[in-house]
C-alpha cells in the first residue's frame, strides 16, 4: 500500500491507513506498533514518554482508538496494567522509554510474573547501531528483564515487529499468563517495513500450552474424591486466571460434591464468601478451620494453587495423611514443593468441565459420610479465629474493613490493597462474592501496588467503585499517581488504615526480635488530607468508630479521587498466624496470643528459617 | 555456571535435604535465536541449579534448531523441577533426560564423549614420555615444534581427566575442553 494518506488530516480520526486490519501493508515501525496493538484488541495503555519512544508517542497522538494514560512513574504504569488485567481478564499494556523507563518498570514485571498476570510491555531502546556502546539512556533491557518476564524480545528488524507483537500477546495471555517485554530500538520505530496481521500459523512452535487434562487422571481423581471421608478443596489464583467460566464450574463442583472449600489469597472470590461450604482463606493468616482441615484431611483437591510457603508452613508437617490431587497448567508447579498423588496438567476451566461432567454421570455424594467431617469443621469454626475485641473509642482495623464491606455490599465494587497487615485484614474481613474483584500483590508482596492497580481497574470500569485498602507506609510508595487519577478523573478511593507503623514489620519484630522496633515506626507522616488537596483530590479523615459509617458513605458518594485517612488502633496485630517453622495445627489465635504465648511462639530454629 | 547445590524448596521453611543427589545428562532442543543460551544459563544460576558441563551448537541449520547438552547434579525432585523449568522457556522445544532414557532402554548410561586440546611443553625424557602416553591414549598430535606438543584427545570424561592428570607432571601448560556431547544408543532418535 502506498503511503498516500499518511499525512492527510483523516488520520487523526483513525480513518486512514491503520483501519485496514487484517491486511499486509507497508508502515513505519511506530505505526506497526499501534496497528498491532489495535489488532490485538487493545483499548487502553499506560505509559510514560522519553527519547527512545518518541516515534510511537507521535503515532499515539494521531489516533483515537487507544487511550493512553500518562502515569507519574513507570512502576505505576506496570501496576495499573496489572489492575486492569486482573479485573478484566484482558492483558494490560505498558509503554515506556529506554534506560530508566525500563528499569523503573522492573518491579511491576516481577510482580506480574509471580502472580501470573498477563502484561505486554513495550520499551524503547537506543538505535541498533548504538546498542552496546553505553549510549545515552541505554540499558540491557532484555538482559535485565529476562528473569522477570515470561519471555522477551529485542526487535532488530522492522519486518519482524508485527509478528513479535502478536506473539507477545499470545504468550502473555495463554498457558500460565505472565508479563512479556518487546524492546524496540528507535531506528526500528522509524524504519518502514511490512505489517502482517495476527495469524495462528506463524506462531512459535515450541510454545503450545496444553489446556485439556488427561481424562484418565480426571477419572482417577474422581475415584479418590468419591472415597474421601475428610475431603477439602484448596483453590487458588489459577481459577481466576482461567476465566469466569472456571469460577462457575468450581461452584458447581462444590455444590455437587458437598466438599468444604478454602482458597489462597490469590483465589478469593472464585467461590463466594457467603457460600455455605466456604471456610475462609488458608495459610499463614488464614482461618483456624481452613488450616486445621488442610492438616487433617484425607483427600486434598488443589485447583490452580501452587503450594506456596505461606500456605504449607513446615513442609514435613503439611497435611501429612492426605492423598493429594493437583490441577495446574504449569508442569513446574506440580510436585514443586509438595509431592502429589495425581497431577493433572491442563487449564482449570477445561479440567473442571470434565470433572463436573464425569462426577455428575457417575457419582452421588453420600452426604451422611461427610457429616462427621462437617461436624468437626463446625467445631473448628466455633473457635472464631478472626475474633477481635471491639473498642468504642478507637477504630479497630478489622472493624473498619467490616464496615467498608457492609457499606459497599450492594455496589459494583472492586478492591485493591497494598502490602501489610491491612492487606491481610482485607483478605480476612472483606467477603468477596465474585472473581476479578480483588487485586492484591501476593507473590512479590509489593508495597505501592494497590493504588496504581486501583487506577488501572478504574480505567477499565469507569462507573464502578474502586477502593485501595492501604497502609500508611505502603501508600507513600506510589502516591505520585494521585496526579494521574486527578488528570483522568478517575474517582479512586484510597482507604488508609493508618496505624502509624509498618504494622506487619512491627508484628514480626515483636514476635521474632524481642520487640525491638527498629525503623518500623512511620515518622514524619504527611498530612494525608492536605496531600490529597494538594493534588486536587479530596482528603478526609476519621478517628472515631461512631463517625466511621457516615464518613465511609461520604467517601463513596464523592465522585472524585479521595484519600481517606482512617486512624486505627496503632498496635493491633494480625491473627490467626502460623509462625515460621510451625505446622498448620500450631497456629497462634487471637485470644491465645497473650504476650507470653507470643514471646514463646517461635523457637530459635524457627527464627533462623524466617 | 558453578552455583552450589541448593534445594529448590521454599526459602522460608526449608527442611534439610535428605535425598541423594544424582548426576544426569539432559538434551535440550531449542530454537537457535538470540539469547536462548542466556535463558538456559540464567535459569540454572537464578534457581541455584548446578551445571557440571554445558555444550551447545546448531544441529539443524534449516530448522534453526540447536541442541544444548547439560550435565547437572541434583536430587530426583530437583531434577524434575529442572526439566519442567526448562520446558517453560518459550524457545525450548523438548527436554530429554538422557540418563533416564538410557535406563529405560536397558543401558547403563548414555554415550558421552568429550574433546580436549592439551598443550605440553618440555624436553628430554618428559617429552618422550608424553608422546608415548599420548599414543597409548590414542591422542593425536595436531601441532608440535621442538618444545611443545598439542594433543587432541576424544573420549569419555574419565579418560580425558586421566590423560590430563598424567600430562600434568610432564609439562602441561594449557587445556581446553569442549564439554560433553551425548546421545543414547540404538536406532531411535531423541
Ligand atoms: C504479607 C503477605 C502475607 C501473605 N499471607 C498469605 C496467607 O496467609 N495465605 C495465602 O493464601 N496467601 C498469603 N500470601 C500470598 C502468598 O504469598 C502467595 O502469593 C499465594 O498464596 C499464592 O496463591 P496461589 O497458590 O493461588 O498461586 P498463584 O500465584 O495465583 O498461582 C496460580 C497457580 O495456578 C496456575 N494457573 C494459572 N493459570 C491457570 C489456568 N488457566 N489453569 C490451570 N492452572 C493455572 C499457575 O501455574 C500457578 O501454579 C501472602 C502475601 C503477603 C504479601
Ligand atoms: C517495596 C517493599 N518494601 C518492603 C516491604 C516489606 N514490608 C512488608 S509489609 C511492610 C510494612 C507495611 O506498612 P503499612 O503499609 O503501613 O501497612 P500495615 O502493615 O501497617 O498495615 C513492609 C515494610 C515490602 N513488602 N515491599
Ligand atoms: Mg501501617
Amino acid at each position: 500500500m502506498a503511503k498516500s494518506g499518511l499525512f492527510s488530516p483523516t488520520r487523526k480520526t483513525g480513518q486512514g491507513v491503520r483501519h485496514m486490519a487484517g491486511k499486509e501493508m507497508q508502515m513505519t515501525g511506530a505505526e506497526i506498533v499501534l496497528q498491532a496493538l489495535k489488532d490485538n484488541g487493545v483499548k487502553h495503555m499506560f505509559g510514560y514518554p522519553g527519547g527512545a519512544v518518541l516515534p510511537i508517542y507521535d503515532e499515539l497522538h494521531q489516533q483515537d482508538d487507544i487511550e493512553h494514560i500518562l502515569v507519574r512513574h513507570e512502576q505505576g504504569a506496570g501496576h495499573m496494567a496489572e489492575g486492569y488485567a486482573r479485573s478484566t481478564g484482558k492483558p494490560g499494556v505498558v509503554l515506556v522509554t529506554s534506560g530508566p523507563g525500563a528499569t523503573n518498570v522492573v518491579t511491576a514485571l516481577q510482580d506480574a510474573l509471580m502472580d501470573s498476570i498477563p502484561l505486554v510491555c513495550i520499551t524503547g531502546q537506543v538505535p541498533t547501531s548504538l546498542i552496546g556502546s553505553d549510549a545515552f539512556q541505554e540499558c540491557d533491557t532484555v538482559g535485565i528483564t529476562r528473569p522477570c518476564t515470561k519471555h522477551n524480545w529485542l526487535v532488530k528488524d522492522v519486518n519482524q515487529l508485527a509478528r513479535i507483537i502478536h506473539e507477545a500477546f499470545r504468550i502473555a495471555t495463554t498457558g500460565r499468563p505472565g508479563p512479556v517485554v518487546v524492546d524496540v530500538p528507535k531506528d526500528v520505530q522509524f524504519a518502514t517495513g511490512t505489517y502482517t496481521p495476527p495469524s495462528p500459523v506463524i506462531a512459535q512452535k515450541s510454545y503450545q500450552p496444553k489446556v485439556a487434562g488427561d481424562l484418565e487422571k480426571v477419572r482417577a481423581a474422581i475415584e479418590l474424591m468419591a472415597g474421601a471421608k475428610r475431603p477439602i478443596i484448596y483453590s487458588g489464583g489459577g481459577v481466576i486466571n482461567s476465566g469466569r467460566e472456571a469460577s462457575q464450574l468450581l461452584r458447581e463442583l462444590v455444590e455437587l460434591t458437598g466438599f468444604p472449600i478454602t482458597s489462597t489469597l490469590m483465589g478469593l472470590g472464585a467461590y463466594p464468601a457467603s457460600g455455605k461450604n466456604w471456610m475462609g482463606m488458608l495459610g499463614m493468616h488464614g482461618t483456624y478451620e481452613a488450616n486445621m482441615a488442610m492438616h487433617d484431611c484425607d483427600v486434598m483437591l488443589c485447583i490452580g494453587a501452587r503450594f506456596d510457603d505461606r500456605i504449607t508452613g513446615r513442609l514435613d508437617a503439611f497435611s501429612p495423611n492426605s492423598k493429594k490431587i493437583h490441577i495446574d497448567i504449569d508442569p513446574s508447579s506440580i510436585n514443586k514443593n509438595v509431592h502429589v498423588d495425581i497431577g493433572i496438567l491442563g487449564d482449570i476451566g477445561h479440567v473442571l468441565e470434565d470433572m463436573v461432567r464425569l462426577w455428575r454421570a457417575s457419582k452421588k455424594t453420600d452426604r451422611t459420610k461427610l457429616e462427621p467431617w462437617w461436624a468437626q469443621i463446625d467445631r473448628w469454626r466455633g473457635r472464631k479465629s478472626l475474633a477481635y475485641t471491639p473498642n468504642r473509642d478507637v477504630i479497630m482495623p478489622q472493624y473498619a474493613i467490616e464496615r467498608l464491606c457492609a457499606l459497599t455490599r450492594d455496589r459494583d465494587t472492586y478492591i485493591t490493597t497494598e502490602v501489610g497487615q491491612h492487606q491481610m485484614w482485607a483478605a480476612q474481613f472483606f467477603g468477596f462474592e465474585e472473581p476479578n474483584r480483588w487485586m492484591t500483590s501476593g507473590g512479590l508482596g509489593t508495597m505501592g501496588y494497590g493504588f496504581p492497580a486501583a487506577i488501572g481497574v478504574q480505567v477499565a470500569h469507569r462507573d464502578s467503585l474502586v477502593i485501595d485498602i492501604a497502609g500508611d507506609a505502603s501508600i507513600q510508595m506510589c502516591i505520585q499517581e494521585m496526579s494521574c487519577a486527578v488528570q483522568y478523573n478517575l474517582p479512586v478511593k484510597i482507604f488508609i488504615l493508618n496505624n502509624q507503623y509498618m504494622g506487619m514489620v512491627r508484628q514480626w519484630q515483636q514476635l521474632l526480635h524481642g520487640n525491638r522496633l527498629s525503623h518500623s515506626y512511620t515518622e514524619s507522616m504527611p498530612d494525608f488530607v492536605k496531600l490529597a488537596e494538594a493534588y486536587g483530590g479530596v482528603g478526609m479523615s476519621c478517628d472515631k468508630p461512631g463517625d466511621l459509617d457516615a464518613a465511609i458513605m461520604e467517601m463513596i458518594d464523592t465522585p472524585r479521587p479521595v484519600i481517606f485517612d482512617c486512624r486505627v488502633a496503632s498496635l493491633a496485630n494480625c491473627f490467626p498466624m502460623i509462625p515460621s517453622g510451625k505446622a498448620h495445627n500450631e497456629m497462634l489465635l487471637p485470644d491465645e496470643a497473650t504476650d507470653e504465648a507470643v514471646a514463646n511462639a517461635i523457637d530459635a530454629e524457627g527464627r533462623a528459617l524466617v | 555456571m558453578n552455583a552450589q547445590h541448593q534445594p529448590t524448596g521454599s526459602a522460608y521453611f526449608m527442611a534439610a535435604e535428605t535425598a541423594r543427589p544424582e548426576t544426569h545428562t539432559l538434551s535440550v532442543l531449542v530454537d537457535n535465536e538470540p539469547g536462548v543460551l542466556a535463558r538456559v544459563i540464567g535459569l540454572f544460576s537464578g534457581r541455584g541449579y548446578n551445571i557440571d558441563s554445558l555444550t551447545v551448537s546448531e544441529t539443524e541449520h534449516e530448522a534453526h534448531l540447536s541442541r544444548i547438552t547439560i550435565v547437572t547434579t541434583a536430587t530426583p525432585n530437583v531434577l524434575e523441577q529442572i526439566k519442567s523449568q526448562l520446558e517453560r522457556i518459550v524457545p525450548v522445544h523438548r527436554v530429554v533426560d538422557l540418563t533416564v532414557r538410557s535406563n529405560e532402554l536397558g543401558h547403563d548410561k548414555p554415550l558421552e564423549r568429550e574433546l580436549a586440546l592439551v598443550k605440553v611443553t618440555g624436553s628430554g625424557e618428559n617429552r618422550v614420555e608424553a608422546l608415548r602416553l599420548a599414543d597409548a591414549f590414542r591422542a593425536q598430535v595436531i601441532d608440535a615444534n621442538t618444545e611443545h606438543f598439542i594433543f587432541e584427545i576424544t573420549g569419555r570424561v574419565s579418560k580425558i581427566e586421566q590423560f590430563i592428570s598424567i600430562m600434568r607432571p610432564l609439562g602441561l601448560v594449557e587445556i581446553c575442553r569442549t564439554g560433553i556431547a551425548a546421545m543414547n544408543r540404538g536406532a531411535q532418535g531423541m
